[in-house]
């Protein structure tokens, strides 16, 4: 116990005196999460749009205004014919049109029914769908104020809801891609570079000829990468809450839980990467390629899974990082419970499990 | 000279596959004596070494290292024996001071020990002013004189030092042996490697591997009146001429 606390002390030294590294390792995950909080959004601002108003009555006038006052849009310019919209769209400048039927108000008290179309610019289909979600909830918002002093209901549009995210908000998607990026990176590249590094200089050698037994040497490598990722966590969660405004709906001792489950499978891997590399770069290009980019690609972080290849979408099962991040999301954003994510769970803790086995026995053979 | 065997190796043999790296390999080492283990590279030595200090396990043969047995009692053998790489093995971002109570806590020091043996290693080293400093500050020279200290700072019954002199002046190494020879005249065995020939001159006896095997085992000057030589030197080129394999 006493050889564990010497060592523990040890390996806080080396993290303590290497200053960059340091900041790195505690500064990494606030810019992350800033910038894909704030500056990456898939959030679209102040994009020009043009109307087109066969109407022009009070009630068109009020959803222009509506959309006038969004922060969403500006309105670029008004259109008077039908053959002008194409014109508007060639000149780049404007990403969505909307066109209201001739007669709106009338066909809307007197139908109940009224009609307006929505053209988007799809040459990039995110951002066109986005737009067109933005724009329908405006409508929306001003159906329900109608319906509220009408006994008959008035149908403007087809319903669109946008489900446990109505702002559509980046940070919903962020917060967890970044937690389980982030936390990957400083258990499992930073533990594997430890331990290798201890091998490139030669003295691993002096630790094996030592009663020190090899486990508690490792173990000592563990816990100070396993108490800053919890130091890390702390901070991505105040930063989501008090920063980004993303609120924990679900229970955060589960969400600690999935999280030190995920920081294990983690570690595990680290010390996995570390039994099959022998110099720091080796063990960094592994973890860099081996672990980030299947996190940034595959973990459903950036792109949707439900898009991918077959194949792609089998390897992606492999990734531990997309487990984390729907169990996150499960307990931030949705707020459910462990009944709903037990699966996830047990499936992180296999991992681990493995991990540590193929370590274990691949540590002993280099014996 | 107290004839007390600290080290018996009895045809000690490591095989990778069909080769054999070490070749059923015998001998003793006494107590105190400083034994210099010589081969050219790719002899075996490091491999050997290896063997007997419990970090690999033999294929075949039998060794006691202070009396504990390689294969079952690895964990006896470390405890009672120092060791020193060729590579550096202190850590270089921490002070000496730290050093010390890294390594002394690693070997079951008492904390006081580890305080007053620390002290007059320090002390005996000169180092008063350098205590707090980082060991990637200090000369070459100096930072090897400090890893034996530390290796021996447990009072092992035997210190195993596998090239400890590379790379270090003519002046430094001399100290550097002398301190070896501080420490055999404590009771701490000496097991050294070395390429210097001159340091070969200064152990007590001399091995030195060939092949795998060992050829010649005496003491320098029986050496050299066996194969009538001047040096070390002579009587090493000698025999590691006949060498089949090299690095």
């Amino acid at each position: 116990m006493k050889q564990l606390l010497i060592f523990i002390r040890k390996e806080f030294r080396h993290i303590l005196r290497d200053y960059r590294s340091m900041l790195v390792l505690l500064g990494l995950p606030i810019v992350q999460l800033l910038i894909f909080g704030f500056a990456i959004t898939n959030e679209t601002r102040n994009s020009s749009i043009a109307i087109l108003d066969n109407a022009k009555d009070e009630t068109t006038q009020k959803i222009i205004t509506k959309f006038e006052n969004s922060r969403y849009f500006d309105i670029d310019r008004t259109l008077t014919t039908n053959e002008q919209i194409e014109a508007a769209f060639k000149s780049g400048k404007i990403k969505l049109a909307i066109v209201f039927q001739s007669n709106f108000q009338n066909e809307l008290a007197h139908a109940n029914k009224a009609q307006i179309q929505l053209i988007a610019d799809a040459t990039d289909p995110n951002q066109a769908t986005t737009l067109v979600n933005y724009a329908s909830s405006i409508i929306m918002d001003y159906q329900n104020e109608l319906n509220e002093t009408n006994k008959l209901p008035y149908t403007i549009k087809t319903e669109t809801r946008m489900l446990y995210n109505p702002q559509l908000k980046g940070a919903y998607t962020s917060v967890p891609g970044v937690m389980g990026m982030i936390l990957l990176l400083i258990s499992a590249m930073m533990t594997s570079i430890a331990i290798v590094k201890e091998k490139e200089l030669g003295t691993m050698e002096i630790l094996l000829v030592s009663p020190m037994k090899p486990w508690l040497v490792i173990l000592s490598k563990a816990i100070p990468y396993f108490i800053i990722s919890l130091i890390n966590v702390a901070t991505i969660l105040i930063l989501s809450v008090f920063i980004l405004g993303l609120p924990i709906q679900g229970s955060l001792t589960l969400l600690i839980l999935a999280t030190v489950i995920y920081i294990f499978c983690a570690l595990s891997l680290g010390l996995l990467i570390s039994t099959i590399t022998e110099t720091q770069q080796e063990a960094m290009l592994i973890s860099l390629l081996g672990l980030m980019m299947p996190v940034v690609m595959l973990s459903g972080y950036a792109f949707p899974i439900a898009n991918m290849p077959f194949v792609l979408q089998a390897l992606s099962n492999v990734v531990p990082a997309k487990w984390y991040i729907v169990i996150v999301k499960g307990i931030m954003i949705k707020g459910i419970g462990i009944s709903q994510i037990w699966k996830e769970l047990l499936i992180l803790l296999v991992m681990t499990v493995l991990f540590l086995t193929i370590s274990i026995k691949r540590f002993k053979i280099r014996l | 000279m107290n004839k007390e065997i600290v080290i018996k190796t009895d045809k000690l043999t490591k095989r990778f596959g069909d080769f054999i790296a070490v070749n059923e390999i015998s001998f003793e080492v006494y107590k105190g004596e400083i034994f210099g283990f010589l081969g050219a590279n790719g002899a075996g030595k490091t491999t050997a070494m290896k063997m007997l200090i419990g970090i690999s396990k033999p294929s075949s043969g039998n060794a006691a290292i202070a009396g504990y047995d390689v294969y079952k009692q690895t964990e006896l053998i470390k405890r009672n024996i120092g060791y020193m790489s060729q590579k550096f093995s202190l850590y270089e971002d921490l002070t000496i001071k730290e050093n010390i109570q890294l390594f002394g806590g690693i070997y079951g020091l008492s904390d006081d020990q580890i305080k007053t043996k620390g002290e007059s290693l320090i002390e005996k080293l000169g180092l008063q002013d350098e205590a707090d400093k980082l060991v990637v500050s200090l000369p070459l020279g100096w930072k090897q004189k400090l890893a034996f200290s530390i290796a021996i700072l447990h009072q092992p019954k035997i210190v195993f030092l596998d090239e400890p002199t590379g790379g270090v002046d003519p002046i430094t190494r001399r100290q550097f042996w002398d301190m070896i020879y501080e420490a055999a005249d404590n009771g701490i065995t000496v097991f050294v490697t070395t390429h210097y020939m001159d340091e070969a001159e200064y152990c007590h006896r001399v091995s030195i591997m060939v092949d795998g095997v060992i050829q010649a085992l005496d003491s320098p000057e029986g050496l050299k009146m066996r194969y009538n030589a001047q040096s070390m030197e002579e009587v090493f080129l000698m025999l590691a001429r006949g060498a089949k394999r090299s690095d």
